[in-house]
């Protein structure tokens, strides 16, 4: 920890008022075991001295039943014992460091393809992303899935780090062709900054201080690089929005609204809107426990109060006047699926979105992305680490903005209501067509000896045999066919039209 | 806090009277104002707690108008458990984990918040803010919900539960700045003073409880010295230091090279040690 400012060098207020300047910086690594990830970590944590000598004695312990040589940086950052035992890292992991310029958090994950769940995860809350690339490999398709990834949950800043420059030799021309490469994947995702660093994680080259084996490279070192690059400008310039997580009401004659600011800034006097009711008011008064405030922004805990006597309840939106959020019943948004079991169309899901919960049915996935080639696929489900373009319907009114333009007002989450798992997670993209197809009534479907019978519900119940037999014998054009029922909502034969869970197939 | 509140039943607050517990008792006055704080604290006494741990807890919890509950595991402490007799894991295992999920039950709560940090201990790196334990208090690593953005997932069965970590990304140091910019009391075990020890080497054991057993011939000796974090006192050794204010404390922490948690003893009793105690139900 001494890379923070002494305050022997400084009276200690102001010391501490340089502390209360610094920002946080959120970043997540991706990279698979043998990018040496792990490595690079543990060398930026060890290099700005976060690490403590117990705890490295504790991984040079460990280190002597592998067999690594001196330290083995990786073991630093390995938090659980099964995964010290296999050497892999299998879950997101937070760690901190600070330096005199910035605090910093790192949501460290694994990169295998089947973690895509976990890469997801850590790239969420971060406004960076670093990227490995082993430069002996250099851009495999794992780089353009983590790419992607980072593109697809809104990440502002891309560093891409070419690793084990020490095992070719420093040689400029490995790193210009891989950065070359890596480039093209990038015209893919123009609203990512992207940065190009060669390193040794291992020797240190270009982690804290700048290189001496690759005086070509004029840039900026990595920490050099995370001390600097502006960021949450996006969080700063939003329109003002502030989900209400809980309404204060101590006595008869105060009545405020918790809750914290996602984005954008308020001031007393301030016009908004409430949504979804869509009332017209003004702010009253910011209210905290260390007194008033003339001007809150994003990123504070605050208590509103109202010009006017406004029924207001946990979940509802104030949102500036002029800048207005969308409202609707069905959204189209992108769908990351993190559970083992799949996602079932017709489903009704629990659906968390700021503060609030509600019954959201998942009525098709229109499309499928490969995180392999990143290409449309076929398919009509997601099971775990898949991503797709879903169209959800909400039960009451859904109040948003589009996940490119707020992150924290665009991002849900699905929850199975029966095993309570968070199994999706979700960008909103945009308002859907309410799917206003009404169910076709006394038609339904059945199968039988894998032949879809087709038929009026009087068909199956006096006399089955008469019913005509549409054999198909292809599984994909049976479940083609399947989603097509659904979509008309041609109910399974027996399936209670009341009940939405019942068309289950 | 506020989502807690919001979406479970009977939260809790897991009162441990250390600095951190004081940082969460703040923070929760300010979710709550101008309204009160709308549950209780929850304290595990193990019985071996420092004496001016006591004190202060009953002092500043009274003080602030809260309602504090404590439980203690009276039934092994009759048995004789303490860390000596015991050994260290059995001991933890009868009066914090066992007492702990004992108190849990009682009071009905399905939500514990409490005051662990990331930055602590290397499996607690891995821990959610929002942390699922099934219906026997247990944590399963593999079994943890993934979080994203802010968005807390809190629904739960009748009889699981969730622990809650408002600190999870907070840093020892900036508990102490917080701490000094907040003005918020802390026990006066974490000031350097001239206190009774038992120095054995670099470390230096207080001798509160009459069981501590003594070296042939060794007398405690006035050294001055602080408590960087707080546990039992058996289990829980002084480091030597000046620092007798926050500044000082802050300015020690900068330079020092040792973790917090170094001075526990039980994180130390087997490699992975506070994993396998996490998965039994340990806070």
């Amino acid at each position: 920890m001494a890379a923070i400012a002494s305050p022997v060098e400084n009276t200690f207020d102001e010391f501490l008022a340089l502390e209360s300047k610094k920002d946080l910086l959120r970043f997540t690594t991706a990279g698979s075991v043998d990018d040496g990830k792990s490595t690079l970590i543990g060398r930026l944590l060890y290099d700005s001295r976060s690490v403590y000598d117990d705890q490295l004695e504790s991984v040079t312990k460990a280190s002597a039943g592998r067999n690594a040589g001196a330290i083995d940086f990786s073991l630093l950052t390995d938090g659980l014992r099964a995964e010290r035992e296999q050497g892999i890292t299998i879950d997101v992991a937070y760690r901190y460091f600070a330096t005199p310029k910035r605090k910093f958090i790192i949501a460290d994950t694994p990169g295998h393809e089947q973690y895509t769940r976990n890469m997801v995860t850590g790239a969420s809350t971060a406004e960076l992303a670093i990227v490995l690339v082993d430069a002996r490999k250099g851009v495999l398709e794992q780089s353009r899935r983590h790419a992607y990834i980072a593109g697809l949950l809104g990440i502002e800043q891309l560093v891409v780090a070419i690793n084990k420059m020490d095992l070719v030799g420093y040689d400029e021309a490995v790193f210009r062709h891989i950065e070359t490469d890596f480039r093209k994947i990038l015209t893919r995702f123009p609203a990512v900054e992207s940065y190009f660093v060669p390193v040794s994680a291992l020797v240190g080259d270009n982690i804290v201080t700048r290189s001496q084996n690759m005086p070509w490279f004029e840039g900026r070192s990595l920490l050099e690089h995370l001390e600097t690059v502006p960021v949450g400008g996006r969080v700063r310039a939003a329109a003002f929005r502030f989900p209400v997580q809980r309404v204060v009401r101590p006595s008869h004659d105060f009545r405020g609204y918790a809750g914290t600011i996602v984005s954008g800034s308020v001031q007393p006097g301030d016009p908004v809107v409430i949504w979804p009711s869509g009332r017209e008011t003004t702010i009253a008064r910011i209210v905290t426990f260390d007194g008033d405030l003339e001007r809150a922004e994003a990123g504070k805990s605050v208590t509103l109060t109202l010009a006017d006597e406004i029924d207001l309840s946990r979940g509802d939106f104030i949102a500036s006047r002029g800048h207005a959020p969308q409202k609707t019943h069905a959204i189209e948004a992108t769908l990351v699926w993190l559970n083992e079991k799949p996602s079932e169309v017709g489903k009704r899901y629990r659906l968390k979105h700021a503060a609030r919960q509600d019954w959201a049915t998942l009525k098709q996935i229109n499309r499928r992305i490969s995180v392999k080639t990143l290409e449309e696929e076929a398919g009509y489900s997601l099971e775990l680490n898949a991503i797709g373009e879903a169209t959800i319907e909400t039960a009451r009114a859904f109040v948003f903005d589009n996940y490119a333009q707020n992150r924290a007002t665009g991002s849900f989450i699905l929850i199975d209501p029966a095993t309570n798992a968070t199994v999706a997670a979700g960008m909103i993209s945009d308002a859907a067509e309410s799917s206003a197809i009404e169910p076709l009534a006394g038609i339904c479907w059945k199968l039988e000896h894998g032949a879809l019978i087709l038929a009026s519900e009087q068909g199956f119940t006096a006399s089955e045999k008469s019913a005509e037999p549409l054999q198909i014998e292809d599984p994909e054009a049976l479940e083609a066919l399947r989603h097509l029922l659904r979509r008309l909502r041609i109910r399974p034969f027996g399936a209670a039209d009341s009940s939405e869970s019942d068309w289950e197939i | 806090m506020r989502e807690v509140v919001a979406e479970c039943q009977r939260p809790v607050l897991l009162y441990s009277i250390g600095k951190d517990s004081s940082v969460l008792l703040r923070l929760a006055q300010k979710a709550f104002y101008p309204g009160p704080v709308p549950f209780p604290l929850l304290h595990i006494d193990t019985g071996y707690k420092f004496r001016e741990m006591i004190e202060f807890r009953d002092r500043y919890t009274a003080e602030l108008g809260l309602k504090l509950i404590v439980h203690t595991n009276h039934a092994a402490l009759e048995e004789g458990a303490n860390p000596f007799a015991w050994g260290t894991q059995r001991c933890c295992g009868a009066l914090k984990t066992t007492s702990l999920l004992d108190g849990l039950r009682e009071g009905g709560f399905d939500a514990a918040m409490g005051g662990a940090r990331r930055d602590e201990e290397r499996s607690r790196a891995k821990e959610r803010v929002f942390s699922f334990r099934d219906t026997r208090g247990q944590w399963d690593p593999r079994n943890q919900r993934p979080e994203l953005w802010n968005i807390f997932n809190t629904r739960i069965h009748p009889g699981e539960s969730l622990r809650v970590f408002p600190l999870s990304n907070w840093t020892e140091l900036d508990i102490w700045q917080y701490i000094y910019a907040e003005n918020i009391p802390i026990v006066p075990l974490y000031f350097a003073k001239p206190r009774p020890m038992l120095v054995r080497g670099d470390s230096l054991l207080p001798v509160e409880q009459p069981f501590v057993r003594r070296l042939p011939g060794e007398q405690p000796q006035m050294v001055m010295c602080r408590m960087r974090s707080l546990g039992c006192s058996p289990c829980t050794g002084a480091i030597r230091s000046e620092a007798d204010t926050l500044p000082k404390i802050i300015e020690e922490l900068i330079s020092v090279r040792r973790s917090e948690r170094q001075n526990r003893v039980i994180d130390h009793d087997q490699d992975g040690s506070m994993e396998i105690k996490k998965q039994e139900g340990y806070f």
